[in-house]
């Protein structure tokens, strides 16, 4: 909130709702695949392979729409392939109980090959101009781009049943210690499985709305991104060991991320600049907290001793 | 342990439902091509006599920083920037992926720079935020790879295809001595550029001017040092009669340089083609390459920023027929669908090779 009062005072042109749109359109596929990868990991585990599905997805909706699929067919097709790609890695982690780490560093790989085996390195490019306006236009021409509203709908869907059902008290529970978990009678790898589906389609998802957005389907659409959206699941508070954390606070983070590039950019910093201020605000988001608890800690036992001395 | 049959079955057949209905008419490609919808720019009339504004903001896109070749562009681009007593401004993303130069546009939109002079990573993925750049105000120059000509308003093409692979024929006929066998050592077989290239060689030597020549064969060194240096090395043994190797690949030419000066081919086969100088210059002091070309990319940065004053001040509008002056370059025309061709790439040999330092 901070960055962003200071940031609309101190960079001209910040504050402005043209940027605003720019920096909604910016944030949209960090957002949306945060919001499953936040759920993924309050319960202890990680998904690596959320922009490789990306790619591989905008990858699919160029070879079909090559193939002279209708959009409105490819779209759900999309989002089916997400949906079994999630399925994939949910088998591979609960079904054979290997750890996601590993298990979703394996698949980035693969279904980053996959994508360029579907599409090679060329382009697909021609994509109806009522879909791409739509991605990147704004309600009423305003400020609001369209895109926004998929952002909040998703995001109350996911605080909901993160913060107001059982289903989510079950996540945080899985998070905290996964076996008293299991002995308590919550299913704990059949939601885990279904985790890793919602993420492959909010991914799948993801990657529609960035071949629309940049009208472009290509292999190597969205690389890297899974980085971006680990550090702002982390930067907002989520413990990487699972059971903590909030949605609100990762939207806050995902802001925070984008918000401080966008008005870093606009200041001319340069990208390895960018990249530090990222890289640090990371750390520091991992360090301070500890630091907090450590401190404490040291204060609670000194009081303990001169309480003993006396 | 695993969900239940029956949810996955449900889920299944939820989504071929889905799909069965909307394979039932929408929009497919073939539908869609017609409504192309790309934003235009509003109707502006050129006044030829209008005088170059100064203090122009120029910005610069390269598909990606710190990369050598486009750093040489760019840095041609500072010069004629200085020139024209502009603000010059260099800023991109660190990967040459499609989309990360997105934000970069959109940053220069906000900055309200005058001209943006952008080497698109993805024709198409760059489109929608260079339109509303031009809606801005703001004169688009694409310059090294183009961006779609629907959304800029000029393009700096290095050469063009044909005056290339003229050239190339050109070069390997004189060091051949109008006759004899050369070879062609390309990139990959799929490589756009390079296989027009070929395609314009081959027209060339169908001329009667170029009839004792012959092309042997085309060896693929997949811009691969390695691998070039392989099919070079086996270019040579399989045709002892080989005069030229042509190589219109910086990576390609740079091999078949390195094999020959190293081997006892060396003084009777050369090698021609498209090399960097800087990697080029020990073979030619050495003498196994005695000419090879390439445009001067400091130059197509340089008269980008011409081009991109000429617009901003309205001197031209990007159609065909402008004319405009670009410093130490001289005149230029403007092509068809706004092209503006460098010119004929520039021939190193032993006295020029010194001036150039890229």
């Amino acid at each position: 909130m901070a960055v962003l009062v200071i940031a609309s005072l101190a960079v001209p042109s910040f504050g402005t709702s043209r940027n605003f749109t720019f920096l909604v359109l910016d944030l949209m596929p960090i957002a949306l695949v945060a919001l499953t990868m936040t759920l993924i990991v309050v319960t202890g585990e990680i998904d690596l392979s959320v922009a490789s599905t990306l790619g591989l997805t905008s990858s699919l909706m160029g070879w079909l729409w090559n193939n002279g699929l209708p959009i409105e067919t490819i779209v759900p097709l999309c989002l089916v392939a997400g949906a079994i790609l999630g399925a994939c890695n949910g088998f591979l982690v609960t079904g054979l109980g290997l750890p996601s780490l590993a298990v979703t560093i394996g698949t980035l790989a693969l279904y980053r090959g996959l994508a360029f085996v579907v599409l090679g390195d060329g382009a697909v490019a021609d994509f109806p101009w009522n879909y791409t306006g739509w991605v990147t236009g704004t309600i009423g021409g305003g400020a609001v781009p369209n895109v926004l509203v998929v952002i909040v709908a998703l995001a109350l869907v996911s605080g909901v049943v993160l913060h107001a059902t059982p289903f989510g008290r079950s996540l945080y529970a899985i998070g905290a210690n996964a076996q008293a978990a299991h002995f308590s009678g919550i299913p704990v790898a059949r939601t885990k499985f279904w985790l890793y589906v919602a993420s492959g389609t909010i991914a799948g998802l993801a990657g529609v709305l960035w071949t629309l957005r940049y009208s472009s389907a290509r292999a190597d659409n969205g690389a890297g991104l899974e980085l971006a959206v680990v550090a702002a699941v982390l930067l907002g508070g989520v413990s990487i060991f699972g059971g903590k954390g909030t949605l609100p606070g990762v939207l806050a983070g995902v802001v925070l991320l984008a918000a401080l590039q966008n008005a870093l950019r606009l200041q001319d910093v340069s990208g390895q600049a960018l990249n530090v201020v990222t890289g640090a605000l990371l750390v520091l988001s991992v360090l301070l907290p500890n630091l907090a608890s450590s401190i404490r800690t040291t204060w609670h036992r000194r009081k303990l001793r001169q309480a003993a001395a006396h | 342990m695993f969900p239940p049959h029956r949810r996955l079955l449900t889920a299944a057949s939820a989504s071929l439902l889905v799909l069965g209905l909307a394979a039932c008419g929408g929009t497919t490609k073939d539908s869609a091509s017609s409504n192309g919808g790309a934003a235009g720019q509003p109707g502006a009339s050129a006044d030829p006599n209008a005088s170059i504004k100064t203090g122009l903001k120029f910005a610069y896109l390269p598909k990606q920083l710190n990369n050598p070749y486009s750093d040489v562009e760019t840095a041609g681009g500072k010069v004629a920037v200085g020139e024209l007593k502009g603000e010059y401004k260099l800023v991109g993303p660190h990967d040459a992926s499609a989309s990360s130069q997105v934000s970069y546009i959109n940053t220069l939109i906000q900055q309200q720079q005058d001209v943006i002079v952008v080497a698109a990573n993805d024709p198409n993925a760059v489109c929608p935020s260079l339109n509303q750049a031009r809606q801005a105000g703001i004169k688009v120059v694409s310059f090294d790879s183009d961006a779609s000509k629907a959304c800029r308003d000029a393009f700096i093409n290095q050469a063009t295809t044909q005056g290339i692979g003229e050239s190339l024929v050109k070069m390997a006929s004189e060091l051949a001595g109008g006759e004899g066998e050369i070879a062609v050592l390309s990139a990959t077989p799929n490589a756009t550029n390079q296989n027009a290239w070929i395609e314009v060689m081959k027209s060339e030597l169908a001329k009667p001017e170029y009839a004792k020549l012959k092309l042997v064969k085309t060896a693929y060194g997949n811009d691969d040092d390695q691998k070039s240096f392989q099919e070079a090395q086996g270019l040579l043994q399989s045709y002892p009669n080989l005069k030229v190797i042509v190589s219109p690949t910086t990576v390609g030419i740079a091999a078949a340089s390195r094999y020959v000066s190293s081997s006892n081919y060396k003084g009777k086969v050369t090698i021609t083609g498209l090399g960097l100088p800087n990697q080029m210059r020990e073979y030619v002091k050495d003498g196994t390459v005695k000419k090879f070309a390439l445009w001067n990319p400091a130059d197509i940065g340089y008269l980008a920023a011409y081009a991109g004053a000429a617009l901003a001040s309205g001197k031209i509008t990007g159609k065909q027929g402008e004319t405009f002056t670009a410093g130490k370059l001289g005149e230029y025309t403007i092509g068809a669908d706004g092209e503006i061709v460098l010119g004929p790439p520039t021939e190193f040999t032993a006295q020029n090779i010194d001036q150039f330092d890229f």
